[in-house]
């Protein structure tokens, strides 16, 4: 097994288009890295660079010790599940699965053996002479990792493998994916926009924006210490609440509102104050005051919206915020909550780069 | 475009040399013989030619053998498209309404598709032959003077009429499945929204075929412009005295018979010349329809 | 929807009877005896002379022809719509596959000759093709006749469509699985497109059996008239006059033209409409 080097990698479209801005990146051996980004950040292109579907404009990607950048998909020896799954729709599901090994030359005994182990780990040998429409999604999702498993490669890839499921399935295959990573230990670059995906898969996630990488790390790194606004408000569901504010040297103020317990702050630039929902809690005490708009009720804990009493949002709204409370936490429409958090544990950041300052 | 490509190599020049080669020797090459031929004037035993400049045209394009057979198109066209396209709208329209018998009347409907159109110009030929034929007695029964072999209208009438019928089952199937593809759930709205079928049909269902129509428009003009040649080298051939040549059939006629190969070549490039305006017509047309 | 009237069923009913009797008559006619038909006219019922009439058509040299016999006639035009339609399937599936797939030079250069090939159709080249053909010795040879036909726009731009609309992913899968560019043609579009080539296979066969215009000048030997031309030379022979027209020989030979390409048609109807609609688009 060897890891994925990323030089200073970049990719730029014959018309100028920047796609990938210089990303370096060191995956170890056996891990499993998650890219998450919205859609367009050039996560897909960075994976599809690793495989050889896309070309590489400048910098380095080599796999153990070797430089990849001119070899051809086939001889990277990487695997990948696409999204669709790309299955070979006239091919039954073991002639999908030996394809690659038949272009490679394998003996027939060999293939045979590969591709009922890899079957049996997915408990889809009762499925091997069946055609992909014969089977439904999540069987299908099956054979489409069957495939790559067989190749025995170096590295797998993953381009948003779950998106087609259903939300069951989803929950169920990513269990499936995390154990089967485990048990083979083979390096994994997957790639999804599901930022709850990204949390409960990854070692590691690298966040990309714009063709960058804005932080990697450990998933609770990224949630409890985030590097960027960017990060911050992409990781965390539901979304971190954010308030454009200001400091005047001793406080946080937005309208009427002010926020006590700040300090080193600069006062001459717009800030943003990045509070969790989960970090926000009910308290007769609190600083500011919450009309409640809707309560959604997910069973073990309660999510209560509404507007801040005395601020405004950037355009002049009244600012929605969330606010993560236990089960019995049952406000009526239209009452008024007094709320109140930890200043330790809220966040600053410069509202012009994004940089987090607290 | 795919998002992924095989890279550059000799590899697609392989593939696609067989129909470019093709196309350069037998397209190419005579289009770009017929134009320079369309130039000269050959001697009577064709030894010698000279370079004559547009006299070809000329001399072709404003005879009233010309003038009479393009008249003769125009007409023949105008009538070809308008009657099989009616009447396979028609019977479109019928076979989407009926439910018991629909495959029976689908197949009976369009399989003449599959008969070449000299094959109907024979059998029609047969039809209408003095001898034997039923449709020429019936004709003359019924009170027509009719006599296809000497008066030009009637000669007129066998060639559209044996046209139509050929080109029925074409239109048929296309207007049909135009038809197939209006969501029924419009059909439906269109039937709570309007009482009357014959102004639902003008109202909505006529427009939605619009492009449909279009479509086969195009490739009805170019049918009776072209396939046609068949059908009148099998019953008329012309005659009588060239009232029914088409342009086509007069390109063959002058070439072939009277080896008059610079006329014959200038009236080729004047079709190609037609042929690039009802081409150009149909992709306007095309790229219009992609932003519907 | 209410139920359809009487009238719809008329409509229909006469629409088919127009688009059938014809042949039907033709057929019965071709069933008589030749002196019955010069007698009686054209007949709406099937005669005795069945056997006969076409038993001298397909196997008695002289008995449509001054040599050939309806079965050689069959045979080229079986020979021209099997190789015109094989012919054009692969050629055009060659090219539609490098134009979707490649990245090369001249690929914009290429895709517009083909496409010129849509402003040229035979009848405006007709002399000129024929004087080619003929300086290349090919006239009175299966090639010469299959050849020149196969190579329109219409076949390429049809797989060019279908091409576009496979999946991105398969192609980009098989190169992960190490196929190369004849290998994913052959092992996956080719399979994909098993529908697509079948439906082409059966339009191109008709519109190949129904060539006219090119065996005519092409061919000037009996024995290479496909049955479509043979059906001119036996209109010549009877209207030059004979003792007695033979028309029960006419109407037969116009029902051998006929059935192969209408049985093609009936048979495999559903995939002959899809690819008919289809490859208009």
């Amino acid at each position: 097994m060897s890891g994925v080097t990323l030089n200073s990698v970049r990719k730029t479209y014959p018309n100028g288009a920047e796609a990938i801005r210089g990303v370096d990146m060191q995956i170890n051996s056996g891990e499993l890295i998650v890219f998450v980004g919205p859609s367009g950040c050039g996560k897909s292109t960075l994976l599809r660079m690793v495989a050889g579907l896309e070309s590489i404009s400048d910098g380095q990607i080599k796999i153990g010790d070797r430089v990849i950048n001119d070899v051809s998909p086939s001889e990277r020896d990487v695997a990948m599940v696409f999204q669709n799954y790309a299955l070979y729709p006239h091919m039954s599901v073991r002639g999908n699965m030996s394809y690659g090994l038949k272009n490679r030359k394998m003996p027939k005994d060999e293939i045979e053996r590969r591709v009922n182990e890899a079957a049996a780990m997915l408990k889809i040998d009762q499925f091997l002479d069946r055609q992909p429409n014969q089977l439904s999604g999540g069987q299908r999702q099956r054979v489409a990792m069957g495939r790559a498993i067989v190749r025995n490669p170096q590295v797998f890839l993953f381009d948003e493998p779950l998106s087609n499921l259903d939300a069951k399935l989803r929950v169920q295959m990513r269990i499936e994916i995390k154990k089967l990573q485990r048990r083979m230990d083979v390096t994994s670059i997957y790639v999804t926009h599901d930022q709850t995906e990204a949390m409960t898969l990854a070692d590691r996630l690298a966040v990309i924006n714009e063709g960058r990488i804005e932080q990697m790390g450990a998933p609770m790194e990224l949630y409890s210490d985030p590097k960027t606004l960017f990060v911050a408000s992409f990781i965390g569901a539901p979304q971190i609440n954010l308030l454009p504010v200001r400091y005047d040297g001793t406080q946080l103020s937005n309208g009427s509102l002010a926020f006590t317990g700040f300090a080193d702050l600069p006062q001459d630039t717009d800030l943003v104050l990045g509070v969790r929902p989960d970090m926000l809690r009910h308290d007769p005490e609190g600083q500011f005051e919450l009309r409640v708009d809707l309560v959604e009720q997910h069973g073990g804990e309660n999510l209560v919206y509404g507007a801040l009493l005395g601020a405004r949002d950037a355009e002049g709204d009244d600012l929605e915020i969330c606010l993560k409370g236990p089960q019995d936490l049952l406000p009526e429409m239209e009452t008024v909550l007094r709320l109140g958090f930890d200043p330790s544990a809220a966040f600053v950041f410069r509202k012009d780069t994004g940089e987090r300052l607290l | 475009m795919k998002r992924v490509q095989f890279e550059h190599s000799p590899i697609p020049y392989l593939f696609i040399a067989p129909q470019i080669i093709i196309i350069v020797i037998f397209f190419l090459w005579p289009a770009a013989q017929a134009i320079y031929q369309s130039f000269l004037l050959e001697d009577a035993f064709g030894l010698s030619s000279q370079f004559v400049w547009f006299r070809n045209y000329t001399d072709t394009i404003f005879s009233d053998a010309w003038l009479q057979a393009a008249g003769f198109t125009l007409v023949f066209s105008a009538l070809v498209t308008f009657l099989s396209l009616a009447l396979a709208l028609l019977l479109a329209v019928k076979a989407n309404e009926v439910i018991q018998g629909a495959s029976t009347y689908k197949t009976l409907l369009m399989w003449a598709y599959a008969i070449a159109p000299p094959v109907a110009g024979l059998m029609g030929n047969l039809m209408f032959n003095p001898l034997i034929g039923d449709l020429y007695a019936f004709m003359n029964t019924i009170g027509f003077d009719f006599d296809h072999k000497l008066d030009s209208v009637d000669a007129g009438f066998v060639v559209v009429l044996i046209s139509v019928w050929k080109q029925v089952s074409v239109n048929f199937i296309f207007f049909l499945s135009g038809l197939q593809g209006i969501p029924k759930s419009v059909t439906e709205a269109a039937t709570m929204d309007c009482k009357s079928s014959f102004r639902r049909f003008w109202t909505i269902t006529f427009p939605l075929l619009a492009p449909t129509t279009f479509f086969l428009m195009v490739i009805n003009i170019t049918y009776a412009f072209f396939e046609t040649f068949g059908i009148i080298d099998t019953t008329t051939q012309g005659a009588p005295g060239g009232a029914t040549n088409t342009l086509v059939y007069k390109v063959f006629q002058d070439g072939f018979r009277g080896a008059d190969i610079g006329g014959s070549s200038a009236q080729s490039v004047v079709l190609m010349v037609m042929v690039l305006a009802l081409t150009v017509i149909q992709f306007r047309f095309i790229e219009k329809k992609v932003h519907y | 929807m209410t139920r359809p009237g009487i009238t719809t069923h008329l409509i229909l009913i006469c629409g088919a009877i127009f688009m059938t009797l014809p042949v039907w008559v033709a057929f019965a006619t071709s069933t008589h005896a030749p002196e019955t038909i010069l007698r009686e006219g054209l007949q709406i019922l099937p005669g005795g002379h069945f056997f006969e009439t076409y038993k001298e058509v397909l196997f008695v040299e002289g008995g449509v022809m001054k040599k050939v016999t309806a079965t050689t006639m069959m045979k080229n035009s079986m020979i021209l719509g099997i190789g015109f339609a094989v012919g054009k399937v692969i050629i055009s599936m060659l090219a539609a596959y490098a134009i979707v797939y490649f990245r090369f030079r001249l690929a914009v250069p290429l895709f517009w000759i083909i496409f010129m090939t849509l402003l040229l159709p035979l009848e405006v080249r007709i002399i000129p093709s024929y004087e080619v053909v003929a300086g290349m010795g090919l006239l009175d040879t299966y090639t010469g006749l299959i050849v020149p036909l196969i190579a329109s726009a219409t076949g390429t731009f049809f797989f060019r469509q279908f091409f576009r609309s496979v999946p991105d992913e398969l192609l980009e899968a098989a190169r992960l699985d190490g196929a190369s560019a004849w290998g994913f043609f052959i092992d996956i579009l080719v399979p994909l497109s098993k529908t697509m080539i079948a439906a082409i296979l059966i339009i191109m066969f008709v519109v190949g059996w129904n060539q006219y215009l090119w065996p005519l000048i092409m061919t000037t030997k009996e024995e290479n008239y496909t049955l479509v031309i043979g059906i001119k030379q036996i209109y010549q022979v009877l209207s030059e006059g004979g003792e007695l027209p033979q028309f029960q020989k006419a109407f037969a030979l116009t029902i051998l033209a006929t059935l192969p390409p209408v049985l093609v048609v009936l048979i495999f109807q559903n995939w002959f409409v899809k690819g008919l609609v289809e490859s208009e688009k």
